[in-house]
C-alpha cells in the first residue's frame, strides 16, 4: 500500500539554505514519498502560505527577520491541524540547549541527508511541541499575538494593540480598528510584554504608547477614581485603587 | 569550535616588547612633558616649603628645564624611527647619551651668553639622567602592563570577531551551490579560506590597509552569497591610501556587526557603506549601516567588538587614533581615525602597487557591487597575487 505523500514547507531567510534543503529532500524522495508545498522567507510569510496550502511538516530556521522560528511555531499551534515542526539551525544558539532538554527535534545546518531522512521518517509519530515548551525557548517577546477566526489564524502586531482586557474566559485585544478574542493568561502576557504594557486594573493591560493622559472622575456617591485616556480609541479605562501610583509614574515618564 | 585554550596553542607566542617608547608618539611626548614638569614642581615645593617660594623657584628652574627638555625631545624625534628598532639597552644608552650631549651643549651655550658662576654642569646632568631613567622605567612598566593585554585582546578578538553562525551558514551556502553552480562554490570556498587564513594568523603587527579592505571585500561577498539582494554594499575607497599600516581586522569585525545588526534583522534591502580616505596625515574609515532598534543580547556583541578595536588602536597608536560610533535616526555609523604611517620607502612601493592593482579592478569602483559582477575579478586578483608571490 502506498504511503501518503508527506507535504513539506521550507522556511529560511537565506535562499541558498532553502535550495540546499530542496536538494536534500529530492534525494530523500526516493526513499519516502514527499512534496515541497512551498518556501517562505520568514515565519509570517510561512503562516500566510499555510492558510491556503496545508503541510504535514515544516522545516524552519530559527534566526529570521520579521518573525523568528520559535514565534512561528507558537502561532502554528492555533491551526486546527498544526503541522509538525523541525527546527534547522546553523549553530548551537542558546535555543539548541533548550531543544536538547525538552527533546524537541532540530537539525544542524549543514544538514546531512541521512539525518534529514531519519527525521522525515519520524514525522508521523511526532506531536507538535507544546506552547509552554515553546515559550520557554523564546529569547524575546513575540511580535504578534495570534487569534483563530473561523478556520483562519489572524496575526495582530503587538505594536498595534491599545489594550488587553480579561473578560470571563477570554482576553479582548483592542486595536484602533477593531477587537479580537484571545485565549491566553493575562499574567503571562504581562510578564512577556512588561516593557510595552502597564497594568491599570486587575483585568486590564494598557500599551504605554497609547496612553494620552488621565482624567479624574467623581462618582454619584462622591468617590473619585482615575480614567485612562487613549490615543485613537474613544473609550476610557478605569484605573483601580491599587494601581493609582501609575498615574504619577506614567505622567513622569511622558514628561521626561 | 576551538576554545580559548586551543587558540592559545594555535597562535605562536611571541612576546617581544617594543624596545623603547616611540619618541614620535603624541602620547609618549605628552606623558614625558607632564611627568618632567610635575617632578620639577614637586622639587621646587620640597626646597622652598611655602607657596610664594615655589613659584619663584619653579620659574627659575623651568627657564632652563623647558629648553633642555624640548631640545632632547626634538633630537629624539629625529632619531625616533631608528631608535625604536634597537634593542632596549642600546636604545636606552643612546637616549642617555643624547641627554648628556644636549645638556653639555646647552650648558656651554648658556654660560657663553650669560655666565653664572653658581651654575653646575654636574647637577644638570644628574637631574637629566635621573629623569631619563625614571621615565624609561615608567614606560617599560607600562609596556609590560599592556603586553598581556595585547595577547588577551588578540585572543578575545579571535573569539569575538567571526560568529560561528557565519561560518556554518557560509558553508551551508557553499553546499547549496555545489550542484547548481560548482564554479561559484569554488570561488566562495577560496574566499572563505582566505578569510580564515587572516583570522588564524598572528595579528599583532600592523598590516597594509589594502589587505584589510580586500579581506572586507571577500567577507562581504560571502555574506552576499547568503543574503542575496538584501545586502547592498557601497564602496567609496577611491582616495584610500592602500599602503597605510593599520591593525589587522580593524574593519572586518565592524562590517560583520553591520551585517548582523543592520541587514539580517530585516527582510528588506539594506545598504552597508564603506568610506575610506586620507586627509591631513590621517586615515579615516567611516562605516555606515541601517539602524534597527532591537533589544536583547545582540548589542553586547557589538559593544565587545568596538571595545576590542578601540583597545587595539590605543595599544598601537596611544592617543593618536580614535573610534567613535553614533546612531542617527535610521543609520548606525562607526568612524575610525588613525595616523597615516607606511612601512617605509622600500616596502611601500610593493604595497602601493598591490593597492593600485586592487583599486583599479572593476569591483573596486565605488558602487553597489553585485555578486555576479564581483566574483570574476576576485579570482583574477587572487591569481595575480599568487603569481606575484611565486
Amino acid at each position: 500500500m502506498a504511503e501518503p505523500m508527506l507535504r513539506v514547507l521550507l522556511v529560511d531567510d537565506e535562499a541558498p539554505a532553502r535550495r540546499r534543503l530542496r536538494d536534500l529532500l529530492d534525494d530523500c524522495s526516493a526513499a519516502l514519498p514527499l512534496a515541497v508545498v512551498g518556501e517562505a522567507q520568514h515565519g509570517r510569510e510561512a503562516l500566510e502560505l499555510l492558510q491556503s496550502a496545508p503541510a504535514d511538516l515544516v522545516l524552519t530556521d530559527i534566526h529570521m527577520p520579521d518573525m523568528d522560528g520559535i514565534e512561528f511555531a507558537r502561532h502554528l499551534l492555533k491551526f486546527p491541524h498544526p503541522p509538525v515542526v523541525i527546527f534547522t539551525t546553523a549553530f548551537h544558539e542558546h535555543a539548541v540547549q533548550a531543544f536538547e532538554v525538552n527533546a524537541i527535534d532540530y537539525l544542524m545546518k549543514p544538514v546531512r541527508v541521512q539525518r534529514l531522512l531519519g527525521a522525515l521518517q519520524k514525522v508521523p509519530r511526532l506531536k507538535p511541541v507544546s506552547a509552554e515548551k515553546l515559550s520557554l525557548l523564546a529569547s524575546c517577546a513575540r511580535r504578534f499575538l495570534s487569534v483563530t477566526e473561523r478556520t483562519r489564524v489572524v496575526l495582530v502586531p503587538i505594536d498595534e494593540i491599545v489594550y488587553l482586557k480579561a473578560e470571563l474566559k477570554y482576553i479582548t485585544i483592542r486595536t484602533v480598528q477593531r477587537e479580537y478574542l484571545l485565549e491566553e493568561s493575562l499574567t503571562k502576557l504581562e510578564t512577556e510584554f512588561a516593557s510595552r504594557f502597564i497594568r491599570v486594573h486587575r483585568n486590564c493591560l494598557v500599551a504605554r504608547s497609547f496612553i494620552r493622559g488621565f482624567e479624574r472622575r467623581v462618582n454619584d456617591d462622591g468617590d473619585s477614581h482615575w480614567e485612562v485616556l487613549l490615543t485613537g480609541v474613544d473609550e476610557t479605562l478605569p484605573v483601580s485603587r491599587r494601581q493609582q501610583f501609575i498615574v504619577r509614574d506614567v505622567g513622569r515618564e511622558t514628561a521626561a | 569550535m576551538h576554545t580559548a585554550t586551543d587558540m592559545r596553542s594555535i597562535i605562536k607566542h611571541n612576546t617581544k616588547l617594543p624596545a623603547v617608547p616611540d619618541p614620535r608618539n603624541v602620547g609618549t611626548i605628552l606623558r614625558t612633558i607632564v611627568a618632567v614638569n610635575a617632578a620639577a614642581a614637586l622639587y621646587a615645593l620640597a626646597r622652598s616649603g611655602n607657596v610664594a617660594g615655589v613659584l619663584a623657584e619653579w620659574t627659575r628652574d623651568t627657564a632652563v628645564l623647558e629648553p633642555y627638555l624640548f631640545l632632547v625631545l626634538a633630537v629624539l624625534w629625529i632619531l625616533g624611527p631608528q631608535l625604536v628598532r634597537q634593542p632596549f639597552r642600546l636604545a636606552a644608552g643612546i637616549i642617555a647619551l643624547v641627554v648628556v650631549l644636549v645638556g653639555v651643549g646647552l650648558f656651554a651655550l648658556l654660560q657663553y651668553l650669560d655666565p653664572r658662576p653658581e651654575a653646575n654642569l654636574l647637577t644638570w646632568l644628574v637631574w637629566g639622567l635621573v629623569a631619563t631613567g625614571g621615565l624609561l622605567f615608567y614606560f617599560q612598566l607600562r609596556a609590560r602592563a599592556l603586553s598581556p593585554a595585547i595577547s588577551e585582546a588578540r585572543l578575545q578578538a579571535l573569539q569575538a570577531r567571526i560568529r560561528p553562525h557565519f561560518l556554518f551558514n557560509s558553508i551551508n551556502a557553499v553546499l547549496s551551490l555545489m550542484r547548481s553552480d560548482p564554479r561559484r562554490a569554488e570561488i566562495a570556498l577560496q574566499d572563505l579560506a582566505d578569510l580564515f587564513r587572516v583570522l588564524m594568523r598572528d595579528n599583532r603587527d600592523l598590516a597594509p590597509l589594502a589587505d584589510e579592505v580586500e579581506l572586507c571585500r571577500q567577507y562581504l561577498e560571502l555574506e552576499q552569497l547568503r543574503l542575496g539582494e538584501r545586502l547592498q554594499v557601497d564602496w567609496n575607497i577611491k582616495s584610500m591610501p592602500g599602503d597605510a599600516l593599520v591593525p589587522p581586522l580593524m574593519l572586518q569585525p565592524l562590517l560583520e556587526n553591520a551585517v548582523y545588526h543592520g541587514i539580517e534583522p530585516s527582510s528588506a534591502t539594506g545598504v552597508v557603506s564603506i568610506n575610506v580616505f586620507l586627509t591631513r596625515g590621517e586615515v579615516h574609515a567611516i562605516l555606515r549601516n541601517p539602524y534597527r532598534a532591537e533589544g536583547g543580547s545582540h548589542h553586547s556583541g557589538n559593544k565587545m567588538a568596538l571595545a576590542n578595536i578601540r583597545e587595539r588602536l590605543a595599544l598601537h597608536y596611544d592617543a593618536e587614533a580614535s573610534l567613535e560610533s553614533r546612531v542617527t535616526k535610521d543609520s548606525y555609523e562607526v568612524h575610525i581615525r588613525v595616523p597615516y604611517r607606511t612601512a617605509g620607502p622600500d616596502r611601500a612601493v610593493d604595497v602601493r602597487a598591490r593597492a593600485q592593482s586592487m583599486g583599479n579592478a572593476p569591483r573596486g569602483e565605488s558602487g553597489k557591487g553585485s555578486l555576479e559582477r564581483g566574483l570574476l575579478p576576485a579570482t583574477l586578483h587572487l591569481v595575480a597575487r599568487e603569481a606575484a608571490h611565486g
